[in-house]
């Protein structure tokens, strides 16, 4: 079963920063199956460069833990797939190396910051790709591209490797056109690592199953609400009504820490970002600091050149929010609403299986449509509460909006990956045509 | 003004000596290595890389906690310590901060009025960072090279409360503690940099200010005993002495305000969120704490009748306690007299005087040297000779000769009343010193002693005081 495979796409989307022409593989449940995996994931020689001018030229001495549990699995990594960089943003147009189009409709984004490998998948380039998803990043791309994609509970999948963005928030993902794939190579990457402290013992070992009947459905009419188009709404309602017919019922519920929870997301995730992108001074890797500089004058240049303007933007941020004065204006307070949005899952799932709404409010935008940051971040609303609960959620594509495809987004309870992925898979089998 | 009126509170990193680093598998054993040698992604501070806690990092810790009295907190927790440095490769040192390990202990130290309690503020374990090589000169152009093979090292920080009242007493407080940690087994005071020490001071009335940075027992001393004089003449002069962070210059004994911009860092602490939170009070009662200083120095008392002097030198510093009980256990009830004098009052000199580690000095050959004195075969004074050449072969790596050797090479062997050559020594020295002896003759009875000195002279000091003024005296009565 082992072997070598070519792979030559036609990247006319701009999915992949990096590809491997030649691949050797080896035997196993993925044997041969061509993966791609997003370029924040460490792949020891291959350039990994979380699609940062900062991080050009940077070729990790290592593999992250998901990528050796893909090759130990018999998958051929093709590439690196294109991003926001770092994974700030939500359409893939923050990369260094050019934004990644929508194959579906080339003058929009394909979502992100998972775009490349959202777009390698809808495009037919490759079956299925690791995408990472800090507050929507797996499922606004897997939506705006019509494709499968899965953030799993925090501590199923090990971060080791993966050069973090928000630490507490993040999760790395399997994206596919099918649930079924989805489900495969999620039980290939699940389970405990020793090097993350943070993952737990919880493998994955699931067949998806149809068998829905019984299942009681949240539905947050946050999800419904202001700033939510319509008619995506109305995609999304046929869709739960799917559902229903096969034998689920809905219990209508309301998130009121929603009000708080994007404005804690934004506080959290770059109040970490701060810190993490610290290290980027260009002594160690990534193009190197000026030595006939002070060393002071040299970081801030490397850093200056190397960050695009929205990492510099939430690296500012974060470090502000931090600042002694205002960490417990920011940080401390974002934490708080942070457990009310916890608490709130927890009082909506002793009631419920799973929640249902729209992945994201709109479908695609139009490229550069999305000019300022903050209507940009707006757009991450109906993402971020997974990510601040730590629960597990998926993106099933539900139908169309004018030709461009609605994702349905099903919550479930923390580590209940499984049932999530059911639902998804009784929605994906029963409108199949 | 008085002591009394020096306020001393001191803040001591010291490095845990355990075989792998802080967060990552690396070796700590890298001090004969060249430079990045020991690291990896994590300690390198790789992107992506991960800490995994060392759980025997924080069992050292635990000893130190339960030695020290400290309460353990149910939850503490790690934080990101956030500061750009070229030797700090992820840029944030994980460090703890708001929920450190343990809090609220004791040290009790043998102070300046007598036995004293410390208070310990808090005990909390962090990282050490890199180490910069700085290169080069003016001509030359200067640059620094980075070396993280310390990077991850695991460090104790053991803050106390203000409770020491002079640099001596200071000084005694890091002597008792370096023996504590020692005798725990979870740090080596002999490796270099294991130490590094922040003190506060401020005379009673003005404000404090920080030494950052002191690298010896010894520089704690001479840096407070250098503020205390530098603030006293500012205080003498009318000037007030003003909060700030100073460095100690060791080279050069003193203290120099750091730049205050340099110092005044915003750290923007968060807890780790790559970590969880640390939940080991219950191991508490599992750790069972070895022999500590205070008890051994009883023991030392009731067991080999050592004076307190000498018991409290001894069982100071644990390579010296170890030490005594294997030169003594040939002969327990013999040696330790003897043995405690010549480790304590003549070897530690000795081995001070070379900056020379006891360790290259195996203990059967001591109990020979002692065994050699306690025998009458020697002096006093030739066994300090004996032992000199001992130590300074041993730091040369040369030859090591046993006591006896050196004896028989150097004949060094206690003179006796039969040796003719002490004979003609001391009929020498009576014909040279004519004078000293009518004065004897006179009735000047200490004009005895100067020709035992003098014979003493012509021995080499291999002649026994008492012996030697018996055999004067026979000889001058001979003659009389």
């Amino acid at each position: 079963m082992t072997g070598t495979l070519s792979f030559e796409p036609d990247d006319r989307f701009n999915a992949f920063l990096t590809t491997c022409r030649k691949v050797s593989h080896g035997s196993g449940r993925l044997a041969g199956i061509p993966v791609a995996v997003k370029d924040n994931i460490s792949t020891q020689g291959i350039e990994t460069t979380c699609a940062s001018k900062i991080l050009k030229g940077y070729i990790p001495p290592y593999d992250a833990h998901v990528v050796r549990l893909l090759k130990e699995a018999g998958a051929a990594i093709v590439g690196k797939t294109n991003m926001d960089e770092f994974g700030m943003g939500t359409t893939t147009e923050n990369s260094a190396f050019g934004p990644t189009l929508n194959p579906l409709d080339t003058s929009r984004v394909p979502g992100g910051s998972s775009g490349g490998s959202a777009a390698a998948i809808a495009a037919g380039m490759v079956p299925m790709a690791l995408g990472t998803d800090t507050g929507g990043s797996i499922r606004c791309p897997a939506a705006f591209c019509g494709i499968v994609g899965l953030k799993p509970s925090y501590g199923r999948v090990s971060r080791y490797g993966l050069i973090a963005y928000a630490n507490s928030l993040e999760q790395i993902g399997p994206m596919a056109k099918t649930v079924t794939d989805v489900s495969t190579l999620y039980s290939v990457i699940a389970g405990h690592d020793p090097r993350d402290s943070t993952s737990y013992d919880r493998s994955y070992n699931h067949i998806p199953s149809v068998e829905i009947k019984g299942l009681k459905i949240g539905i947050p009419q946050e999800y419904f609400g202001k700033g939510v188009d319509p008619a995506v709404g109305n995609v999304v309602q046929k869709a739960i009504g799917t559902l229903e017919q096969l034998g689920a019922t809905t219990i209508p519920c309301t998130i009121p820490s929603m009000e708080y929870a994007l404005a804690a997301y934004y506080v959290i995730c770059t109040s970490e970002a701060s810190s993490n992108l610290a290290r980027f001074d260009g002594v160690r890797y990534g193009p190197a600091a000026d030595v006939k500089k002070s060393w002071h004058d040299a970081y801030r240049d490397v850093r200056r050149a190397g960050f695009g303007e929205e990492v510099r933007r939430r690296i500012m941020l974060g470090t502000f929010a931090l600042s002694s004065g205002y960490y417990g204006k920011y940080y401390a307070k974002a934490q708080v609403a942070r457990e009310n949005v916890r608490a709130d899952f927890s009082r909506i799932f002793s009631k419920v299986d799973v929640i249902a709404g729209p992945t994201m409010p709109t479908t695609a935008f139009r490229l550069k449509e999305k000019s300022d940051p903050l209507s940009m971040y707006l757009s991450d609303i109906l993402t971020v509460p997974a990510n601040l609960a730590g629960i597990p959620s998926i993106s099933v594509p539900c139908g169309k909006v004018a030709g461009m495809p609605v994702g349905l987004q099903i919550m479930g309870r923390h580590f209940d990956d499984e049932r999530v992925i059911d639902v998804a898979y009784a929605y994906e089998q029963a409108v199949r045509a | 003004m008085t002591e009394a009126h020096v306020i001393v509170g001191l803040e001591v990193h010291c490095q845990l000596d355990t075989k792998s680093k802080l967060f990552c598998g690396c070796s700590t054993d890298y001090r004969n290595d060249g430079p990045n040698t020991h690291v990896c992604e994590v300690c390198l501070g790789l992107p992506g890389s991960m800490p995994v806690l060392n759980k025997r990092a924080i069992e050292f810790a635990m000893r130190v906690a339960k030695a020290l009295s400290c309460e353990v907190l149910y939850e503490s927790e790690f934080s990101r310590k956030n500061y750009f440095y070229p030797d700090l490769d992820k840029a944030y040192q994980i460090t703890q901060y708001d929920k450190p390990l343990a809090e609220k202990g004791i040290l009790e130290i043998d102070g300046d009025d007598g036995e004293k309690k410390v208070r310990i503020t808090r005990i909390h374990v962090e990282e050490d960072p890199g180490r910069l090589v700085h290169m080069g000169n003016a001509e030359r152009g200067r640059y620094s090279l980075v070396d993280y093979n310390r990077a991850g090292i695991p460090l104790i920080e053991i803050v106390t409360e203000p409770d020491m009242r002079s640099p001596k007493e200071a000084r005694k407080f890091l002597n008792k503690l370096r023996a504590t940690l020692e005798y725990l087994g979870v740090f080596d005071s002999e490796k270099e940099g294991s130490l590094r020490v922040d003190a506060n001071i401020s005379i009673k009335g003005s404000e404090r200010v920080e030494i950052k940075n002191i690298t010896s027992y010894k520089g704690v001393e001479k840096a407070l005993t250098f503020e205390v004089t530098r603030q006293r003449n500012l205080l003498r002069r009318g000037q007030v002495v003003e909060r700030e962070t100073r460095h100690y210059l060791e080279a050069r004994g003193v203290t120099q305000s750091a730049r205050s911009k340099e110092m005044e860092h915003d750290y923007r602490y968060f807890p780790e969120p790559d970590l969880r939170p640390l939940q080991v009070r219950s191991w508490v009662d599992s750790i069972v704490l070895p022999e500590l200083p205070d008890a051994r120095r009883e023991r030392f008392m009731v067991q080999y009748g050592c004076s307190v002097n000498h018991a409290r030198t001894l069982t100071g510093e644990l390579r010296l306690a170890n030490f005594f009980e294997k030169v003594v256990e040939p002969d327990p009830a013999g040696l330790p007299a003897l043995a405690a004098t010549w480790i304590a009052d003549i070897l530690i000199g000795e081995l001070n005087y070379r900056s020379m580690s006891l360790d290259l000095l195996e203990p059967a050959t001591f109990t020979e040297l002692i065994r050699l004195l306690k025998n009458g075969i020697i002096t006093d004074k030739s066994g300090v000779e004996v032992l000199r050449v001992m130590l300074d072969q041993r730091l040369k790596s040369e030859t090591t000769e046993t006591p006896e050797v050196i004896v028989t090479r150097l004949r060094l062997a206690k003179t006796t009343g039969d040796d003719a050559a002490l004979r003609t020594a001391i009929r020498e020295a009576i014909a040279e010193n004519q004078k000293a002896l009518e004065d004897y003759r006179n009735g000047k009875a200490g004009a005895l002693n100067f020709i035992v000195g003098q014979v003493m002279k012509k021995t080499r000091g291999r002649s026994d005081p008492a012996e030697l003024n018996r055999l004067l005296q026979e000889e001058l009565s001979k003659g009389a």
